[in-house]
């Protein structure tokens, strides 16, 4: 693949969790549209380029793992799994409904991609440590990405898991700190200030890597780096704009909670994100899809 | 030479040590089993594997709620994590263990020591007297209370052989000795350790031993009470309640924990619903303890088998 297509190709997986995000948004009538386009960037690199096709079996100790730790960003989950063919490309139109495995929260036992149950922050980040690990305890290789939320940053239990990470040299765990500056009621700095972040972590026996988590060269070379750093686990400090993508969300507080999204605002979003009007309709009814890139 | 000084209440008698032992000789058999600490080895019991197995020991600090999840992603890759702690630290890391363990149904076996008045000089801080109702209020979850040395030998073998979540809590002091080596266990299944017509004093824990002497006081006024050890608190054994309701006519219910939502309310749940009758609950009246030696606090407290026995004689009156 070329450079160009490698892009291209993340840009447009990327575009796609977008679309699938507020689709399923807009039909589970609630949801968080924030923090799912803010992530979609880097879910759509590690979906690409670290998490396997395979179905994921506990006692597969050399594929990579994925933990969303910041569980309500998981319309952008089940849009990534829907574009890399592993749910059905309707099936997050089914988010939040009864009976669906598109739990309002990710679940393991609803669905086999998920790894870990998660919508109480911090404890995903805790069950990824658990699984680095218990994978290098068994002489595994496999490694575990978790993503965590700016907001998350202000759970204790958070910093008791840096702590443990690095105390156990965990070079196999990786987080992504999805730093779109905002959570639930206020910008982080309005609620609790969490800077210096990054000289936190790195106090914390952390390696930093510090990017625009927009920027898929700089997405690419994070994880790079990430993967030869040996004797410390990585925190990619992806910086990334709240509600990326969608022009009259970007960075507008309404957008950062749980919300029900009018048609017209989800028409909005959906041809903002390139959807032709026509096909909205077919987005949101699950029979119009541009395909998954698989 | 120097002297290191003795470490505190680390009773060869206690069921936590008897717990610590039992992970030993479990080790071979289950090489997936791992161990989880949060600095408190030396007074849960999980030093003895300490030793034995460092290899498979983890320590995680003083941080419960972050073992606790971890403790659901070494689940994720195969293993048997055994966490031990304070049942007052379990009960810290409970919202990590409904989420992260028993909605997650992660094979995570949580091992408390120190549970109830039993802790004795520590004083309430550390005298758990909540954690039956707290993790039986979560579902998937398996709760269980041994009573003896030879039966927490047991149920450590069936928890680590069961498939699933479980909590169990041990003992701080030294407990008396009451099952020979013919003594069986299986989760799910209370027992009769002495049989009597009059009254069924079901007990859990350190209490079942104190329910044995009161069936013994009442023995010698000619009443005759029955002694039901219910080591499993949940999934309750409800066929052998009914049988006891209908046989005995009245129960006592006694545990080393708050009234509320332990073994007494488990046991009330399942009569009012089957077979109702007179019941009498011996357990703390919803206070906080305090320091003191635990055979103090348990007269304190009313929770000696001179008050267990009671208990026994009100139920009858009331039949």
């Amino acid at each position: 693949m070329t450079s160009s297509a490698f892009h291209e190709n993340l840009i447009e997986t990327a575009r796609l969790i977008r679309c699938h995000s507020i689709a399923s948004i807009y039909t589970a009538t609630s949801g968080h549209p924030g923090g799912s386009l803010s992530a979609a960037d880097l879910l759509s690199y590690l979906y690409t380029h670290e998490i396997g096709d395979e179905i994921p079996q506990d006692d597969d100790l050399k594929r990579n793992r994925f933990v969303l730790s910041k569980g309500h960003a998981c319309p952008a989950l089940y849009g990534a799994l829907a574009v890399k063919g592993h749910i059905g490309l309707d099936e997050p139109l089914k988010l939040r409904k009864l009976g669906s495995r598109m739990q309002g929260h990710p679940h393991v036992g609803a669905l086999a991609h998920v790894e870990a149950s998660t919508g109480s922050l911090g404890q995903g980040f805790s069950a990824a440590l658990g699984m680095a690990l218990g994978i290098r305890h068994q002489g595994g290789d496999g490694r575990v990405y978790v993503m965590l939320g700016d907001g998350e940053m202000q759970e204790g239990q958070v910093w008791e898991a840096a702590q443990c990470a690095a105390h156990y040299k965990l070079d196999s765990l990786t987080a992504v700190l999805d730093y779109n500056k905002m959570q639930s009621d206020d910008l982080n700095a309005n609620i609790i200030g969490l800077e210096p972040l990054a000289d936190k972590w790195r106090a914390f026996g952390w390696h930093v890597v510090e990017i625009d988590g927009h920027d898929f060269a700089a997405i690419s070379a994070a994880f790079k780096e990430a993967k030869s750093t040996t004797g410390k686990p990585t925190l990619v400090l992806a910086h990334t704009l709240k509600g990326k993508g969608v022009s009259f969300m970007e960075n507008y507080p309404t957008w950062h909670g749980s919300v029900t999204m009018s048609l017209d605002d989800t028409e909005k979003s959906l041809i903002d994100l390139g959807v032709s009007k026509s096909d909205v309709p077919g987005w949101l009814d699950g029979t119009i899809h541009e395909g998954s890139t698989q | 030479m120097s002297n290191a000084p003795q470490l505190i209440g680390s009773s060869g008698d206690s069921l936590r040590e008897a717990f610590g032992k039992a992970l030993v000789s479990l080790a071979d058999e289950f090489p997936n089993l791992v161990v989880l600490d949060a600095d408190v080895a030396g007074g849960t019991g999980a030093h003895n594997f300490r030793t034995s197995h460092g290899d498979r020991f983890f320590q995680f600090g003083i941080a419960e709620q972050n073992m606790v999840s971890a403790a659901g992603g070494m689940a994720a890759t195969g293993l048997i994590p055994v966490v031990t702690t304070f049942a007052v630290f379990a009960l810290r890391a409970l919202e990590q263990t409904r989420l992260s363990v028993a909605y997650a149904e992660r094979n995570v076996k949580i091992v408390a020591s120190h549970p109830g008045l039993d802790v004795g000089p520590d004083g309430a801080s550390a005298q758990c007297l909540e954690d039956l109702a707290a993790f039986r209020a979560i579902p998937n979850m398996t709760v269980i209370s041994p009573a003896d040395q030879i039966e927490t030998e047991l149920a450590t073998r069936a928890i680590v052989e069961h498939v699933g979540p479980v909590y169990m809590r041990t003992g701080r002091s030294p407990t008396p000795r009451i099952f020979g080596a013919d003594h069986t266990f299986q989760i799910g299944k209370g027992q009769i350790v002495r049989d009597g017509a009059d009254v069924t004093i079901v007990a859990c824990g350190v209490q079942v031993a104190r329910s044995l002497d009161a069936a013994k006081i009442l023995d010698g006024e000619g009443i005759s009470a029955r002694v039901v050890n219910m080591a499993t608190i949940k999934p309750l054994d409800h066929d052998l309640l009914q049988r006891c309701a209908n046989e005995t006519g009245c129960m006592v219910t006694a545990e080393d924990h708050n009234i509320f939502g332990g073994l007494g309310g488990a046991v009330t749940e399942s009569l009012a619903q089957h077979t109702p009758c007179p019941v009498e609950f011996i357990a703390v009246n919803d206070r906080f303890g305090q320091s003191g030696e635990p055979d103090e606090l348990v007269q304190l407290y009313n929770l000696g088998s001179v008050h267990i026995a009671d208990a026994a004689r009100r139920a009858i009156k009331r039949k």
